[in-house]
């Protein structure tokens, strides 16, 4: 398509709004966790410096919180997760930061909160400590991860310093098939453009599939943005995204809607990069080694490695070249993390699981991403639905997502799991990790080994 | 922050690409509060195995997205307590790359050939000012944006520098106040 002078991208529109001087990103809303936040408060300590915006900070305890229904930060056993924990409840009251921590009933991971809160809204800018930041792009704002040094920039001035990136639009043709999920087409691109294939820019996704998606599929996708390089992934708010937004408790009433229809690519944008993807021609997808792009179709086998890295990847994994995917055989599963355990989510992977059994072998849990999720899957009875099965059904958290709370797979244990990253002992030392959808890491617990979905139903 | 002009030295090699913050500092060591003593703990996993061998050198030569995955800090804490000044690499991942600028651990993006060339010369002279990188028998120039350049040459403090501008930032929060979430009112 030629260039049309004055038509601006999504992304363009959005950082031309904030941008308050050369280099200088105003910050709508900055979101922190108990991780990457305890230096950034302790050098404003140091320094003197108040936090500029708290009626534009939210933060919440999500990394080292067990998931058992603990109601209190004291009741955490980790002496260093309790004292983070704590560190940040105590830091969030001197600085007059509000704050969901554990037993509070808005409590939940980071980027599932946000949305359900109603504070992340299109157009906005988003930043928080912490990589998936991305997620929020769904909702059409330009949200992504930044540094502990950021964070107390962000703290005290409310701004980001920040050169415009460049700007990639990934375009899907096609329908999703049958079985196939936001999590395989965010998977198959990666798989596609690599995990450094989005580095320093910010993505857009667009075209017929992605307008179909629900908001949780939209999530899914621009969550794992980062697993592909990018900076930032943005979806264009639609009708569907409005109607999501509408009636939380934090959204505007009425809805700004004039404005927020503003927020598309105009005809003739310019992008420094254009892919396009046949969303018809993707399976579910299974990754076999330690990044995200290391992904294959659950009908494929173990590739041969074309590389060191491919063969140290296999060596961690022990996993053989050669091996059908849906040979594999699993000891976990893991349902949960901010890339797949929203509502949506858990309603899909309940379906799956519904008056089935889980396999002898496999150890299987279910985490909501917030408690607003888990009261909403108890009153649908999803709970029951997972529990009657053989499924731990969990508090909020981000849980057997990074290991950084008592929910830890053992050195040797594979998991097929729900969440973003398969890195080496990312979900426990020496743990195996395998990527996939909740509907698939649903039939992976029935099963014991992956399945097709798509045949297995 | 302290200034940096001229880092020389021997250089580490890591011929590894796409190595993650995961594999720099398992997530274990993340649950401290302090900015300090993450050192001892760098790739913590990785140096376990048999034929590891990463000397503290001011410099780290190294693969294509370095740094990639999680966002945290604690990464280039960790790679500057045990020793390493600047890290020479084909590519980094975003926020690692940003992370590194803000504490002074200078990363430079050199060709392929360039870090290959580095490895085996294993020793390298990296000058900010003139943004050249020298080593035995070669040497090659790096970008970097201008403004940080000044920042890290002078060691100057990054939230002063933006405060400078804080009437045109409070000009802006006037003009659209009560545009977005007021995540205070939730209560």
């Amino acid at each position: 398509m030629p260039r049309t002078p004055n038509a601006r991208s999504l992304f363009d529109k959005i950082w031309d709004a904030h941008e308050v001087a050369e280099g200088i990103l105003y910050v709508d809303l900055h979101l922190v966790h108990e991780v990457t936040s305890p230096q950034a408060f302790e050098s404003l300590r140091l320094a003197e410096r108040k936090v500029r915006r708290p009626d534009r900070t939210l933060a919440t305890a999500d990394h080292n919180v067990p998931t058992d229904g603990s109601t209190a930060a004291a009741q955490i056993r980790d002496r260093l997760s309790r004292v983070q924990v704590e560190t940040l409840e105590a830091n969030c009251r001197e600085f007059d930061v509000p704050i969901y921590s554990i037993g509070s009933q808005r409590q939940g991971i980071v980027h599932v909160i946000g949305p359900e809160l109603g504070v992340t809204q299109p157009g906005m800018t988003i930043v928080c400590g912490d990589s998936h930041t991305s997620t929020h792009g769904a909702f059409g704002a330009l949200a992504f991860g930044i540094g502990t040094s950021e964070v107390e920039h962000v703290l005290a001035t409310q701004t980001l310093q920040q050169r415009k990136p460049r700007s990639m639009r990934i375009r899907y043709e096609g329908e999703l098939g049958y079985g196939v999920a936001a999590k395989d087409l965010v998977l198959g691109t990666i798989g596609r453009i690599g995990v450094a294939g989005g580095v320093g820019h910010v993505i857009e996704y667009a075209g017929p599939p992605i307008e179909r998606l629900s908001m949780e599929g939209r999530m899914t996708i621009c969550n794992m943005t980062i697993e592909g390089g990018g900076r930032a992934g943005m979806i264009a708010p639609d009708d569907i995204t409005f109607a999501w937004v509408e009636g939380r408790e934090a959204a505007p009433d009425p809805l700004p809607l004039d404005e927020w229809r503003e927020l598309h690519t105009d005809d003739g944008a310019e992008f420094d990069q254009e892919v396009l993807i046949d969303a018809s021609a993707l399976s579910p997808q299974v990754t076999w080694g330690t990044t995200p792009g290391m992904v294959t179709e659950v009908t494929a086998a173990v590739p041969e490695p074309r590389d060191e890295g491919e063969e140290r990847a296999l060596e961690y994994m022990a996993l053989e070249p050669g091996t059908p995917m849906a040979e594999i055989a699993l000891d976990r599963v893991f349902i949960g993390s901010c890339t797949n355990s929203r509502i949506g989510d858990l309603r899909e992977a309940a379906e799956v699981v519904r008056g089935r059994r889980v396999a002898e072998s496999i150890d299987a849990m279910v985490v909501p991403g917030s408690q607003q999720v888990k009261a909403q899957a108890e009153a649908e009875g999803l709970d029951e639905v997972f529990r009657s099965a053989g499924f731990d059904w969990r508090s909020a958290g981000c849980s057997m997502c990074l290991g950084m709370n008592p929910d830890i797979a053992a050195p040797g244990e594979r998991v097929a799991s729900t969440s973003n990253r398969n890195f080496e002992g990312r979900q426990g030392r020496g743990a195996r990790s395998h990527l996939v959808s909740p509907k698939m890491a649903a039939a992976a617990a029935i099963e014991g080994h992956f399945v097709d979905i798509r045949e297995w139903e | 922050m302290r200034p940096i002009s001229l880092i020389e030295g021997d250089v580490s090699v890591l011929n590894r690409s796409d190595v993650d913050t995961d594999q720099i500092i398992p997530k274990q060591f993340l649950k401290r509060v302090e900015r300090t003593g993450f050192g001892e703990f760098l790739f913590y996993d990785w140096a376990k195995q048999p034929g590891w061998d990463l000397p503290r050198n001011p410099i780290l030569a190294t693969g294509r997205n370095f740094g990639c995955g999680s966002s945290r800090e604690h990464a280039p804490w960790a790679l500057e307590d045990y020793g390493f000044e600047a890290i020479v690499a084909p590519s980094f991942a975003d926020i690692f790359y940003s992370n590194c600028m803000k504490i002074g651990l200078l990363p430079v993006v050199l060709p392929e050939e360039s870090v290959h060339a580095v490895m085996a010369s294993g020793n390298a002279s990296i000058d900010l000012a003139a943004q050249t990188v020298q080593w035995t028998g070669g040497e090659d120039s790096f970008e970097i944006d201008p403004e940080t350049k000044r920042r890290l040459l002078k060691g100057l403090d990054d939230i002063g520098v933006t405060m400078q501008h804080a009437d045109v930032i409070e000009r802006y929060e006037a003009q659209r106040e009560r545009n977005g979430p007021v995540t205070t009112a939730l209560a």
